[in-house]
């Protein structure tokens, strides 16, 4: 007699999965609980790039405090792609939120004509520091909290402006991997074209981000969501990644924790801020 | 054996205090109990860190509070709020004279006046990924049982009933009822329809209530902590392993079950772990290939 034989294959690399609405009703939840039971206020402020972290966020802003409660702010510069105002009105006419367009060219020229030399890394920082300005201010003029809108893939590789796009008090979608995040905008109902079109920081003619990273956002999300876990670079290879595709992620993260944390301050004291001094965030 | 109730009504109180401020949380409880107090149960229980929050830091220190005051702020909201007899259970952190606990304690309230019927101090501090217990508190040294007007109980705070060892000498010991208050951090979103976290405490907690034949008060707090959202999901399991009742894990709230108490011997009777495990204990415990100290040592505070 032949038995029959149970087994579990080894499965290729996956990106990590998510429960949509599970995920959903969590961030809801919390969005209510830091803007309106914490801190007493009722609207929320975020910039609308035309891309699909936004858009989620937007999505999530609007489901925790009503689209009437929810402000998007548009802030082209002279170079972005005119698509990504078109994109992000679609996500507008979907919630039916509110919705103003501030240019920053000016502002951010402004300073640059002293800076001519100044290259496009420089040139994109300044982009998306000036954007944080613009969002505080409407945030202060709305009384409104400002909302974060940076994933974990992109804060784990380092690909952000520090204290720029991570910037704002609170942040949804800031432990979602980016292969989360587009499943989520599925569930949410994000418009199709901003799921399917090639993620790009806008900061520069034709860019996108996996070309920037080297890296397809699929095949950095697997590593990563391993590589968090603890799995050694030999354990990576033995589960299907290429040992070359494995340094280019580990080394991104490991040359990028300084960004994920507050500036190093020197201690001097036994009771140095958040290290002696320890209170939380909502003490 | 007794004339003990056969029934314990038990009505949990899922908070979701505002962090640190013990006055306005202990007000919002009192509101919960003058809710109660039209139809009052037993026994209340509330969850671990209950009326302060969980993630304290440093600020425990200012919060932490003598076991009988604590005691008697339940016992006086309560009567406050129209309630005549119960027993109360509830997680705080305790300051014994500078030596601070996680701890849960279980007040007998009756007539405007309260006793003390026992002080768990949490023996598992979690210290590891987001949890910093042990930088902050001293972990308590026994886990004791004792004596209710609805038979044996002991309180394990959160972790402790997380190690199948700790349940396994409570109910040696005697309990049939585990008061579980709890502050658990929700977290996997890989999963179907409920965080994984949700999921693995009930899976453990069913097998604790079906290896020895207890029931499970577990009384979980609710809330948001700088992003980390406490999963809630107060429950109530018999000692068959069902979950009689299970709250959502985002909103305070209040559970209600009635418990048959006569329940723990009929479990007992059909799947007799327990008193199997009584021939062997000796012989599981006593194994000097087993890491434990050879002689008794000094501990404070056992």
């Amino acid at each position: 007699m032949t038995l029959p034989i149970v087994e579990r294959l080894a499965a290729a690399p996956a990106p990590p999965g998510i429960d949509p609405a599970v995920t959903t009703e969590w961030l809801v939840a919390f969005l209510r609980d830091e803007l309106l039971e914490r801190r007493g206020i009722t609207r929320a402020v975020l910039g609308l790039s035309g891309g699909v972290d936004s858009a989620v966020t937007a999505f999530l802003c609007a489901r925790a405090l009503g689209p009437e409660n929810v402000y998007a702010i548009r802030m082209p510069y002279k170079t972005s792609h005119p698509s990504s105002l078109r994109d992000a009105q679609l996500v507008v006419d979907a919630l039916a939120i509110s919705c103003r367009t501030i240019e920053i060219s000016d502002a951010v020229d402004g300073y640059l004509q002293f800076e001519p030399d100044a290259g496009a890394r420089r040139r994109g920082n300044v982009m998306a520091r000036t954007r944080m300005v613009v969002l505080f201010d409407q945030s202060a003029k709305l009384d409104a909290l400002p909302i974060g809108t940076g994933n974990k893939t992109e804060r784990l590789l380092g690909y952000f402006t520090w204290h720029a796009d991570d910037t704002p008090p609170v942040n949804p979608i800031g432990d979602l991997f980016k292969s989360q995040i587009w499943e989520l905008a599925r569930y949410l109902g994000v418009p199709q074209r901003l799921i399917e079109k090639a993620p790009t920081a806008d900061l520069q003619a034709d860019q996108t981000d996996e070309a920037d990273l080297g890296i397809s956002y699929a095949r950095a999300d697997a590593i990563l969501e391993q590589l968090l876990v603890g799995y050694s670079d030999a354990q990576l290879v033995d589960r299907g990644f290429a040992a070359g595709e494995i340094a280019l992620v580990r080394g991104r993260v490991d040359s990028t924790h300084w960004k994920r944390h507050l500036p190093t301050t020197a201690m001097l004291s036994n009771t140095a801020i958040n290290e002696f001094y320890l209170r939380p965030v909502d003490y | 054996m007794s004339e003990r109730p056969a029934r314990l009504r038990v009505a949990l109180l899922q908070t979701k205090p505002a962090k640190g401020q013990y006055a306005r949380n202990l007000a919002e409880a009192g509101e919960a109990f003058a809710q109660l107090a039209a139809d009052p149960p037993d026994l209340i229980v509330l969850p671990e860190a209950a009326l302060t929050g969980y993630f304290l830091e440093g600020a425990v220190y200012d919060l932490a509070l003598p076991a009988a005051r604590f005691a008697h702020d339940l016992a006086r909201t309560w009567t406050e709020a129209g309630g005549e007899r119960v027993d109360i259970a509830a997680g705080f952190f305790e300051n014994d004279a500078g030596t601070y606990y996680n701890s849960g304690i279980y007040v007998e309230v009756d007539g405007g006046r309260e006793r003390i019927a026992h002080v768990h101090r949490k023996m598992f501090l979690p210290t590891y990924g987001v949890f910093d217990e042990e930088r902050f508190l001293s972990r308590g040294h026994k886990l004791g049982v004792f004596e209710t007007r609805f038979g044996t109980m002991a309180i394990l705070v959160c972790e402790d009933s997380c190690h199948a060892i700790v349940p396994t000498i409570a109910a040696i010991k005697g309990a049939r009822i585990l008061i579980v208050p709890s502050a658990s951090p929700g977290r996997g979103i890989e999963c179907d329809g409920e965080l994984e976290s949700i999921v693995r405490w009930r899976e453990m907690l069913r097998v604790a209530a079906i290896e020895h034949g207890v029931y499970i008060i577990y009384a979980g707090l609710t809330g948001f902590e700088g992003g980390k959202g406490m999963t809630g999901s107060s429950s109530v399991i018999d000692p068959f392993g069902h979950i009689l009742v299970q709250a959502p894990a985002a909103e305070a709230c209040i559970v209600r079950a009635d418990l048959d108490l006569r329940e723990v011997d009929l479990a007992r009777a059909g799947l007799p772990l327990l008193g199997d495990l009584h021939g062997a204990l000796g012989d599981l415990l006593l194994d000097d290939e087993l890491p434990l100290p050879q002689k008794r040592y000094d501990a404070p505070n056992r």
